[in-house]
């Protein structure tokens, strides 16, 4: 469902040094030879530290980046010159912005999706009815998506994503922010998306407790390569002296060596 | 291109009835653009309570330049204008969230929070030309150009929109270098080009195609001599620049998003 092969990103940085009147350029790589293969139906975590190329791959699997170097298949198409198709076979949500219009009411939201998407009506109706109940959207419908608070906003995130029921579903910290009982209830909603409707998705996020309840499989990138790639157990037991998998991942993040200063724009 | 019409007016729609829940405050910022643009064609007035001719123009045929290159530009404020604020889509992050659905971005900049007050400026450009035709004094037979000039006109203008949008890919903080190529054209076009130096109209013949907005179908519509000298069949060149300027704002537009670089998080 998601293929990577030999991918790799640059940026070239440039930065103005004081007393100097020439910029100096830098090419910086986010990601280097990153390949891997995730199967239909998996709940796939990825892991890695802050700048170490997580947004960057998310971006290039969405299309909204040009990789460097390398390929990439997502549900079989080149997602950055066949974005447009892709998009009506992925469910996108970002944690920290929303994908819904701001001043909107989430209902307008929803209708605009399903227009863009060109979800049918009938079926439109019946799934809206589904998510509804199921993340409890009803009690905001009629708001306006920026008077929304941060759990009502993700679950109508959510929501939006899956409006055209797609194969794969990719979300970048979708549980950041939440507090204890929405980030219960949206883990609890993914893992029936997964197992009720083979649905593939890929997950980022810093909190190790989405690892633990909802992923078989975890990927692990630092420095803009995989440092690991296996189940929780078998994460767990790559560092045997470590009890918790807080530790592991500490472990194996500082083992990385001090990295280099995180450069501005596009490696976070 | 079925579909893309679909997806653009299926977006203003939706913000013209998100506009329309505030009618007290809409019709107040249409007429306040309406009047702010009066003021343009006040300026032309005065001009010519001091002299019976501009450059050798009289006030109808000066009024029938400003009222076709109007009509164009606010047609094209009116569709692609949103696109000078790309820079900011980009820097927030909303540029990621349009690249993520199945519709051009292009379009969901352009019509983002699309207001029904952008109808404003292209209705007193309109009540301009209304005035001035008739006063012309031209040949009937020339005015199939008109309609022309006014669609040519349009695609030239929302071509210097999407090149410069286009630019701000690259260059994320200099919207103002496009704003003096959009609304300094527009402002250029207000008047003869005969009234500014001969390398400035050259220029905006031969480099940014401004000239052919109005001024050289203008020629044939009032049956003018050129100022300049420049070819006669330039008159008739207008779809062509326009068609050239098109294609390279496509261009611009893909090699933009192909380096889109998009924000840290």
């Amino acid at each position: 469902m998601i293929d990577l092969d030999g991918v790799g990103r640059t940026f070239v940085v440039r930065r103005r040094r004081p007393g100097r009147l020439r910029r100096e350029s830098r090419a910086v790589e986010a990601v280097r030879d990153l390949s891997f293969h995730v199967s239909p139906g998996e709940f796939v975590g990825y892991l890695g530290p802050n700048g170490a190329g997580k947004s960057t791959t998310i971006k290039m699997l969405i299309g909204i980046l040009t990789p460097t170097s390398g390929r990439i298949r997502v549900a079989g198409l080149d997602p950055s010159r066949r974005r447009t198709t892709l998009a009506r076979n992925l469910g996108v949500v970002f944690g920290q912005r929303t994908t819904l219009w701001w001043d909107l009411p989430l209902k307008d939201s929803f209708e605009l999706t399903r227009l863009l998407y060109k979800v049918d009506r009938e079926r439109f109706r019946r799934r809206l009815d589904e998510l509804c109940e199921r993340l409890d959207l009803g009690g905001f419908i009629d708001t306006p998506v920026r008077q929304l608070s941060l759990g009502q906003r993700v679950r109508g995130d959510i929501a939006a994503a899956l409006l055209h029921d797609p194969p794969v579903l990719v979300l970048d910290e979708p549980t950041i922010g939440l507090d204890v009982v929405s980030k219960a209830a949206v883990r609890a909603f993914l893992r029936e998306v997964n197992a009720e409707r083979g649905t593939t998705v890929l997950l980022t996020t810093h909190d190790l407790g989405d690892i633990e309840r909802l992923c078989r499989r975890v990927m692990l990138i630092d420095h803009g390569r995989l440092a690991f790639d296996g189940t929780v157990d078998e994460l767990r037991a790559s560092v045997p002296e470590e009890s918790s998998i807080e530790d592991v991942v500490a472990r194996i993040y500082l083992s990385g060596g001090v990295r280099p200063p995180m450069a501005a724009g596009g490696t976070g | 291109m079925i579909a893309n019409a679909r997806v653009y007016l299926l977006l203003v729609a939706t913000w013209m009835r998100a506009a329309a829940q505030y009618p007290g405050s809409l019709a107040l910022l249409t007429l306040g653009s309406f009047v702010v643009n009066a003021l343009d064609i006040a300026a032309i007035w005065i001009i010519f309570a001091h002299t019976p001719e501009l450059a050798g123009f009289t006030l109808p045929e000066v009024m029938f330049l400003y009222g076709t290159a109007g009509v164009s530009f606010a047609l094209a404020d009116m569709f692609a204008g949103n696109t000078d604020k790309i820079g900011s889509y980009i820097r927030s992050g909303a540029f990621d969230t349009m690249m993520i659905r199945p519709a051009s971005p292009f379009l969901q900049v352009a019509a983002d929070r699309f207001s029904p007050q952008r109808f404003g400026r292209v209705g007193q450009a309109a009540v301009v030309l209304a005035i001035a035709l008739p006063r012309l004094g031209i040949d009937w037979s020339r005015a199939w150009m008109i309609p022309v000039m006014i669609v040519s006109g349009f695609v030239i203008f929302v071509a210097i929109w999407t090149i410069a949008g286009a630019a701000q890919f690259l260059l994320t903080d200099a919207p103002e270098v496009a704003n003096a190529f959009t609304y300094g054209g527009g402002q250029l076009t207000q008047y003869p080009l005969s009234v500014y130096g001969g390398e400035l109209v050259r220029a905006v013949t031969f480099i940014v195609p401004l000239a052919f907005v109005n001024w050289q179908p203008g020629l044939y519509v009032l049956d003018r001599e050129d100022p300049l000298g420049l070819p006669y069949a330039l008159r008739f060149a207008s779809p062509a620049a326009a068609l050239i300027m098109a294609l390279l704002a496509a261009l611009a537009w893909r090699a933009g998003l192909r380096r889109y670089r998009s924000t840290g998080s």
